[in-house]
């Protein structure tokens, strides 16, 4: 491991790239872009639950003046569901080509059935709505126990399951050791039943794109999203224009969170724009986003843990059941294969079960199906602690899991962090202090561990050094985190220079090599690690050409604070050679400088967090507030302070918002009920307090400077703190998300006593 | 495609007249903090929009001779809180009027507009109902002055005439001993609407409660006076049983609704603990104390 030690700009909390033109309004997103001669596409959406399409006719829209194309599933190419998956990533194309527009039958309301380009977005809508669809409406059902009941209205009669059709339609296991023997050997055992609503993403920026399509079939595609090379493929496959055709732009994204992985809008404005021959606008409505853009999962956990009297578990199973939507693909991978891992559990039974029903299909969501199952698991971690009167951090440590110790999922850990955030928290001075006087008001403490994946993979960069010897980064990676601040850190770092003299942009389709998406936790881990090769293979020609002019051997030329040096035996004798100065002799000693390197990066090791939560309840309004809360995570290295802070803080956010008030609420008609933030509750500001970060550094060993993913880490302990933080205030438990006011009255006022569920 | 006129009249008259002629399709605007939001989802659709806030009585502050207030119907929330005086007589108005929305809402948000926008769970409603506001309104016939209370008909209606337009606010004259209180609750600290409001009006002499005036918002169709929650505090010290006899009768009053704001048993409850803690502070500003 040869980590830099003196560091001048890792470490440091440098201003973003991209900062300036935020805080001035400047900067591009996707709804920002306009062309001449663009023209708008609006979507029409079903506003059944579940039916047939026996037919469309678009004759009477496409004859209103200021209509200039139409198009329905018939211009989208076909996955057959016969002729088998055909995956781009996580997504099977046969559900893509379903999911932005409907074929046989709409699966959700909001499920767009036709689309329609005019000149004004009124007459668009108004086109819209002289569509004639035929619909045959179908029985339906969204909750998971609606949904597996054995007389459900089933979404795809081809799945199977037990031999039946069903809306089960997949299924996962962990396994480790044999549960049943395990449990023989518990002195006690508890196993609870929790449920989770669907929860948005919720980010700012609706969707958006601008699609020009040449008569030569060239495509550019101005749009927000989490992989413009995503949107290039998914656009390709689904209207048949082959990727060298394809520009795809990044445009600034205004959060993702995970919902920006996969496309809504990009194949049906490509299609039009080709049948219009004009550049077609989309932009969603709020409402839009929320009624057919994925918000992830509800869910029903079992999770049952057997311990010991002196605090070692020796068993646990949980069976994970997730809401995929409309159609197969919920995180069952993330709630199966991450709830347990912290803890070395010998004996281990693990399950994920996907569960389709008539909502919008799921998208990723920071740390997919992760925080769900860790709210379940660490519910029941708390309540175990509790019953064996042991310090939950305590019974944590007791239980963690270290270098050695088998996940269920898979790996063998190598030297992992975990054990170093129990004892973080343990020693923070949230811990120590007392909870203080709620002054009528009911306070508590909760704490809680969780474990991501996070993801290597590919990603290219070039790296160039302009004519005035300063830098170009591009990368192919959409900047939702603060990359680009953390990739001109490193790439100073490296080059010995002022990080204000490494500009870093983001790469469109055509000019950069192909980046996998910004999901998974992966972009600095990935990025950075492309971006060193490139500036290493960049630092040896600089050395190369210094020997050169100083006629000496490479090898006795090292790169030190922007220059290059020569060392014994020929120190001193010449004068460095700067960055500058090497810039401008490159034409006369082979010409540009620069270097591109294209990888699929390996190593990225999974993540581990541990938070501590205070929350105070006014229990005559049944109000809970989250008063103090630190979140500390193993983040292998912070190559920018500030961004990993930010991380931290915004998952926090999320899954305060996720325990205390977000939900989507359906309507009798099976229609979501609260489309827009007035009703779907994300926290406003001074919902929140300030939230601590202890930002543990144990450096990842297969990584230039030991970055380890740390986006989504954060959101996976949340839930569960806040509601063992509740527990701690109110002595009654809750196995429900959200814990809103009318549920944590209705609790106060129930007559169950402490601990309420039922016991194993 | 539908053509939208916008007028802006510098006199009331003028502004009656144009609202009157256009019939249906008007609609005042006064902030616009509603009427925009409901013209950009598409459930209105407007023909003409009279704009008020150029005719000088509907945006004025009076002190009145007996040392009363008149507020114009578009008075903002900010120009309200910036008034010398009013926040000292009427600090649960006010507070109720500054609840609205946030800073940049409050530029432009008016007790008006909230009023006529006819929100069981407008804000400033249920406390201008217990400061026993009255209204003056003027259409084709007339001016004519209406209670506050009687103003709201039903979700998003009013029991104005065709043409009349809602002109201003009396507030009446306070007697020594007398302050008023606003409390709503929202499951979020701000930027939300409420779950039930609650405004209480209290003169008080020698630790006795002389009057009382009790609003209720969000808790049925129409904001509500609940002269019974009024009449458990009249003639008490606001001791633990008058006011529990008072909560009662907040609870007691509510027609709410199950719906994604809040369930009919949480409603019923909370307006309950609304009037005790709303009653608690207008006392404490009555006293001094
Ligand atoms: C972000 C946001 C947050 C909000 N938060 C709150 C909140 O916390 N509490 C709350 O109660 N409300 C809230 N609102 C709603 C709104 O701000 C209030 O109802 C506000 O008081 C409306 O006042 P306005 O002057 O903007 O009304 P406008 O939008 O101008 O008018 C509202 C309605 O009343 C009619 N009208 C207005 N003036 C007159 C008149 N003089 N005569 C006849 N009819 C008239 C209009 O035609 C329209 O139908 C919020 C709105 C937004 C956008």
């Amino acid at each position: 491991m040869n980590l830099v030690t003196n560091n001048k700009w890792i470490g440091q909390r440098t201003i973003r790239p991209d900062g300036m033109d935020k805080v001035t309004g400047r900067a591009q997103f996707a709804a920002d872009t306009t062309m001449p001669g663009m023209i708008w596409g609006k979507i029409l959406r079903s506003p059944h639950p579940h039916a047939r399409i026996r037919s469309i006719d678009t004759s009477k829209a496409e004859k209103l003046p200021g209509v200039k194309a139409v198009v329905t599933s018939k211009d989208i190419v076909d996955f057959p569901i016969e002729k088998g998956a055909v995956m781009l990533g996580i997504q099977d194309m046969r559900w893509m080509c379903r999911n932005v527009m409907a074929r046989d039958k709409a699966l959700f309301p909001g499920h767009p059935v036709a689309a329609v380009a005019a000149t004004t977005e009124a007459i668009a809508a108004e086109a819209c709505n002289l569509i004639e669809i035929d619909y045959e409406v179908l029985p339906w059902s969204i909750e998971i126990d609606d949904a597996i009941k054995s007389d459900a209205p089933v979404l795809h009669e081809f799945n199977k399951f037990d031999g039946k059709p069903s809306n089960i339609v997949g299924r996962l296991e962990h396994k480790k050791g044999d549960i049943a023997e395990g449990f023989k050997k518990a002195d006690i055992v508890i196993e609870r039943t929790f449920t989770t609503r669907p929860v948005h993403q919720g980010y700012i920026e609706p969707h958006a794109c601008l699609i020009s399509v040449a008569p030569d079939g060239k495509t550019t595609i101005w749009s927000s999203s989490q992989g413009q090379f995503m949107v290039r493929a998914m656009t390709s496959m689904l209207s048949g224009i082959p990727q060298s055709d394809i520009r795809a732009i990044p445009a600034e994204i205004g959060g993702g969170f995970g919902g920006k992985t996969i496309v809504y809008l990009e194949p049906l404005a490509t299609l039009l724009a080709k049948k219009s021959g004009r550049p077609v606008k989309m932009v969603m409505t709020r409402e839009e986003v929320m009624r057919a853009t994925g918000p992830t999962s509800g869910s029903k956990s079992t999770v049952k843990i057997g311990a010991t009297r002196d605090g070692k578990i020796v068993a646990a199973h949980g069976t994970f059941y997730l809401q995929a939507g409309a159609f197969p693909g919920s995180p069952i991978r993330g709630a199966a294969g991450c709830s347990f891992t912290p803890y070395d559990i010998p004996n281990l039974l693990s399950e994920g079960y996907d569960v389709c029903s008539n909502r919008s299909k799921v998208a990723a969501y920071r740390a997919p199906g992760a925080p769900i199952g860790a709210y379940a698991v660490e519910c029941v971690m708390d309540e175990v602690a509790e019953r064996l009167k042991m310090d939950p951090l305590d019974f944590r440590l007791k239980n963690a899991a270290k270098q050695g110790t088998k996940a269920a999922h898979g790996p063998v850990f190598p030297r992992i962090g975990y054990i170093e955030t129990v004892e973080a928290a343990k020693a923070s001075p949230h811990y120590a202090a007392p909870l203080g006087d709620g002054h009528g008001k009911l306070r508590g403490r909760g704490v809680a561990s969780g474990f991501w994946f996070n993801a290597g993979g590919e990603s290219s960069a070039q790296v160039n050094i302009t004519e005035d010897g300063n830098v170009v980064v591009t990368t192919g990676h959409p900047d939702i985190g603060g990359s680009r601040a953390g990739i001109a850190n490193i790439c100073a770092e490296l080059l010995g220079i002022d990080y204000r003299r490494v500009s870093v942009i983001i790469g469109d389709t055509q000019t950069v090599g192909f980046s996998n998406l910004t999901g998974g936790s992966r972009v600095l881990f990935a990025s950075s690690m492309v971006v060193t090769q490139s500036t290493e293979k960049i630092i040896q020609t600089l050395r190369e050409r210094a020997a050169k002019i100083w006629e000496i051997d490479p090898e006795a030329v090292k790169w030190e604070n922007g220059a290059a040096h020569p060392v014994s035996p020929n120190a001193g004798q010449f004068e460095p050679l700067t960055l500058e100065q090497l810039a401008e002799k490159a034409p006369a000693m082979g010409g540009p400088i620069g270097a591109g390197v294209q990888l699929n990066t390996q190593g990225a090791d999974g993540g581990f967090g541990t938070h501590i939560c205070d929350v105070e309840v006014d229990v005559d309004l049944g109000i809970a507030r989250v008063i103090r809360y630190t979140a500390v995570q193993d983040v292998g290295r912070a190559i920018h302070p500030g961004y990993v802070e930010g991380q931290l803080q915004g998952g926090v956010a999320q899954g305060i918002g996720w325990a205390l008030n977000e939900e989507y609420i359906y309507t009798k008609e099976g229609k979501v009920d609260n489309p827009g933030f007035l009703d779907y509750r994300m926290p406003v500001c001074s919902d929140l307090p300030m939230i601590d970060c202890i930002m543990v550094e144990i450096p990842n060993p297969k990584h230039p400077q030991g970055v380890k993913g740390v986006g989504e880490v954060p959101l996976v302990p949340v839930m569960a703190a806040v509601a063992n933080a509740i527990y701690n205030a109110l002595g009654k438990r809750f196995y429900a998300l959200p814990m809103s006011p009318p549920k944590v009255l209705e609790k106060l006022e129930s007559a169950d006593a402490a601990g309420c569920g039922v016991e194993a | 495609m539908t053509e939208l006129r916008y007028l802006a009249p510098g006199t009331l008259d003028e502004a009656v007249g144009a609202f009157a002629a256009a019939g249906s399709a008007a609609r005042i605007l006064a902030g616009g903090t509603d009427l925009l939001v409901q013209m950009r989802s598409g459930i209105l659709k407007p023909g003409v929009i009279v704009d008020i806030k150029k005719i000088p009585e509907m945006t004025a502050i009076e002190e009145t001779a007996d040392g009363g207030f008149r507020i114009g119907a578009a008075v903002s929330g900010m120009a309200l809180a910036e008034h010398k005086n009013f926040g000292k007589v009427w600090p649960g108005v006010l507070e109720a009027v500054n609840l609205i929305g946030s800073k940049q809402v409050q530029g432009r948000a008016s007790a008006g507009g909230n009023l006529c926008n006819g929100s069981p769970a407008g804000d400033s409603v249920p406390a201008m109902v217990a400061a026993g506001a009255i209204v003056t309104v003027q259409g084709p016939d007339g001016r004519r002055e209406m209670k506050v209370e009687d103003v709201p008909a039903g979700p998003g209606r009013t029991n104005f005439k065709p043409g009349e337009i809602l002109v201003s606010f009396t507030l009446p004259p306070r007697p020594p001993g007398s302050s008023d209180a606003y409390l709503r609750m929202i499951p979020r600290t701000e930027m939300d609407i409420a779950v039930v409001g609650c405004g209480v009006s209290l003169t008080m002499k020698d630790g006795t409660v002389t009057s009382a005036r009790v609003g209720l918002g969000a808790v049925a169709p129409t904001v509500l006076l609940v002269e019974d929650a009024a009449k458990a505090l009249i003639g008490s010290r606001l001791d633990d049983a008058a006011l529990a006899k008072a909560a009662s009768a907040c609870s007691a009053a509510c027609r709410p609704i199950d719906d994604k704001r809040g369930t009919i048993a949480y409603r019923t409850k909370v307006a309950g603990v609304l009037l005790k803690r709303t009653a608690a502070i207008a006392a404490k500003r009555a006293t001094g104390k």
